[in-house]
């Protein structure tokens, strides 16, 4: 894993809430990552096209429409199918503590809801590389 | 009475009885400022407004500058409109959840939307995946729509439509309905959000670029003013633009400018403005920051009613005043110890109805975490009905007018806005600050700002970065059945089966043929085609494939 981490951010489904992607976005660009944000409206191929041509290390994908269920297990498979077996995907957003166990069974890394402090994102970033690089 | 006098005995006050104080008990924090960072004054004092103005920035309730209000009596006349957003699922659970709210003593109806059918898409498009029914209802033809208001009489309730690209086709379902069971156009009273600017600022259900949607919006003001009159053809909104983390002064001054653009395109387009500004309403969001609130309410009418006399030459009082609906603000929910959220929501009723909001929408305490579920919402719309029946704030018009604090406040929030509206039109106006990314980043900037100090715990949220509990999450929360949007499909798809295809065609292809001619009202066409049970979807391809599809301008 390369020195200076590459995350991409993006807004799968419909919903136009950007708020939070780019709040984080920025935030962890301040922290010292590179940073690529996809704007909304992106569909999972995209996503996943994306996430290999820009050889990021973590996708964090955010939805507030409750389309998660649906959507964020579909950008996992979509990016594993183009390839991208060793990326790193997380979520955020209005996710119900409900959703969350079988979000991680279909390879969401974590989740992270409403009022996380970035710090717990970076948090867990540092230690994902960790774990890889070990 | 001698302004200097006052001023003079306040220095003196500064050196002695405050000083005294400070030396002893230096006061909480260096800066006291709003929500929205407007520096507050310590104790505001009449040099703020010079009694000789009175008339002129303050005047009476439903006189110009209507600052005091839009009516002579306000509340002491009519209680505002109790309106709860509202509608998810299918047609037939949101049509009963809407006789739910008209039974609880709700007073107009306002439908959600999910967000296919609020971006044109049928719920068979492979865009519409994991999204059917979730932050509203799925509506994909008529019948959707007939169900939606069964036995919900159209002549007695006003409804509200939270629809923008797509407004036209919806109003167009709406009209349908309506002549179905019997109620003429002119009857019908309500609301369609059409406002396409700011959702290339903030919410993001686009379709087509800014010139064809401007026209669309021209198309719906001129069909509505000769044909339904009742109707409200715009619900200019800074809503979105607040949620999406801008400040009170930028949340007032995108909006109106947004609202000068749509002006200026029917002015453009040949109409009247006076035939067309009364029927133009705004939408505002409430936010905690009680008096910065109020005073933003107040500075809205205020230069509203002068752009509309001094810029466009408006001769109608009614072209004048800025009307507004006001929903509570979605994004100061916390999803930490939600029924915090209950208390959060009464302060916002107070702003709004202390700014004199025309109606309002009450958040539930459990959204930060998903749909509310009925409980929620009913305690929600009884904190409107404690407001408006035992606060007694509705007895007087506009009762804080007077009030040092709040008058200064109302002229600071003003002079930003005022500085906004000129650096947009040396721009070149809202449509070239938008496509230079300008707007967002103001609204970033502002939205990262405040973040951060949460993050720094320079701002407290209460339950959030102080007073914290380990709290579980509730369990109730409203689901919807994923399984929606297969019956949603098979609904859309009797549909299809059912009409006559050779009219639909015919329909489409006239609205396609109308769409070429910039000069034909497109209004007529889209009712047609909704009647002979063209899908949303179909109907908004026909306009795509005219107009094209915008793209985002990204900025971070």
């Amino acid at each position: 894993m390369k020195q200076k981490l590459r995350i991409l951010i993006s807004k799968p489904g419909l919903d136009g809430h950007d708020r939070g992607a780019k709040y984080i976005a920025r935030a962890l660009k301040d922290a010292g990552y590179e940073v690529i944000y996809t704007g909304i409206r992106q569909s999972p191929e995209a996503i996943a096209k994306t996430a290999i041509q820009e050889d990021v290390d973590f996708v964090g994908l955010s939805l507030l429409s409750g389309a998660h269920n649906e959507l964020f297990p579909e950008v996992v498979r979509t990016i594993r199918e183009a390839g991208g077996n060793n990326i790193v995907i997380f979520g955020g957003g209005v996710i119900p503590e409900d959703d969350i166990a079988d979000l991680q069974k279909n390879g969401i890394s974590a989740i992270f809801t409403t009022g996380t402090p970035v710090q717990t994102v970076i948090d867990f970033i540092e230690n994902q590389r960790e774990q890889i690089s070990h | 009475m001698d302004i200097n006098k006052i001023i003079n005995h306040k220095t003196k006050w500064e050196k002695s009885t405050l000083k005294k104080v400070l030396e002893k008990f230096p006061e909480r924090k260096d800066d006291f400022s709003t929500g929205s960072w407007v520096p507050v004054e310590r104790v505001a004092i009449p040099e703020t407004f010079d009694a000789d103005q009175y008339l002129d920035k303050i005047g009476f309730p439903g006189e110009y500058p209507f600052t005091r209000g839009v009516q002579p009596t306000m509340y002491r006349g009519r209680l505002w409109t109790m309106r709860q957003y509202a509608g998810f699922g299918s047609a037939e659970e949101s049509n009963k959840r809407y006789k739910y709210l008209l039974n609880q003593g709700q007073t107009g109806l306002s439908v959600a939307f999910d967000l296919p059918t609020q971006i044109g898409y049928d719920s068979d498009d492979s865009h519409s995946i994991g999204e059917v029914g979730k932050v509203g209802v799925a509506i994909d033809t008529l019948e959707d729509m007939e169900i939606l208001f069964d036995g919900i009489p159209l002549d007695k309730v006003s409804t509200s439509m939270t629809i923008n690209a797509p407004a036209s086709v919806l109003l167009a379902f709406y009209i349908a309905v309506g002549e179905k069971n019997g109620v003429s156009k002119d009857q019908l009273r309500g609301t369609i959000q059409n406002d396409i600017l700011k959702e290339y600022i903030a919410r993001g259900t686009y379709i087509f670029p800014p010139k064809p949607s401007l026209r669309l919006i021209t198309n719906i003001f001129e069909y509505c003013s000769a044909e339904i009159p009742k109707w409200n053809t715009i619900s200019i909104s800074g809503y979105h633009i607040r949620e999406a983390g801008s400040t009170a002064a930028q949340e007032v001054a995108f909006t109106l400018a947004d609202g000068i653009e749509y002006i200026k395109a029917a002015v453009k387009a040949g109409l009247d403005v006076d035939k067309f500004a009364g029927r133009l309403s705004f939408f505002f969001n409430a936010h905690n920051d009680l008096l910065e609130e109020v005073a933003k309410f107040r500075a809205a009418r205020r230069i509203w009613a002068k752009i509309m006399k001094e810029k466009f030459g408006a001769q109608n009082e009614r072209s004048m005043m800025l009307r507004f609906h006001t929903q509570t603000g979605g994004s100061t929910l916390t999803a930490q110890q939600p029924d915090n959220n209950i208390v959060r929501v009464t302060i916002q009723t107070l702003a709004a109805v202390l700014g004199g909001t025309q109606s309002l929408h009450t958040n539930s305490k459990d959204e930060a975490l998903g749909l509310p579920t009925e409980q929620a919402v009913r305690i929600a719309l009884r904190t409107q009905q404690i407001v408006a029946h035992e606060s007694g704030i509705t007895h007087s018009v506009d009762p804080l007018a007077g009030s040092y604090h709040v008058e200064s406040l109302t002229d600071k929030i003003e002079d930003e806005v005022w500085t906004y509206l000129n650096k947009i039109e040396e721009l070149g106006g809202m449509v070239q600050a938008i496509e230079a990314g300008y707007v967002q980043k103001e609204i970033q900037d502002a939205a990262y700002k405040y973040q951060r100090e949460i993050e720094d715990n320079k701002r407290i949220l209460v339950g959030v970065n102080e007073f914290k509990v380990e709290d579980p999450m509730p369990d109730d929360i409203l689901k919807v059945d994923p399984e929606l949007r297969k019956r949603q499909i098979e609904k859309v798809t009797k549909v299809r089966e059912n009409r006559n295809s050779d009219q639909v065609q015919q329909k489409l292809e006239a609205l396609g043929q109308a769409a070429v001619d910039p000069s034909a009202n497109l209004m007529p066409y889209i009712i047609d085609a909704a009647k002979s049970y063209a899908t949303l979807g179909e109907i908004c391809n026909v306009l795509r494939n005219e107009f094209g599809e915008h793209q985002e301008s990204i900025v971070l």
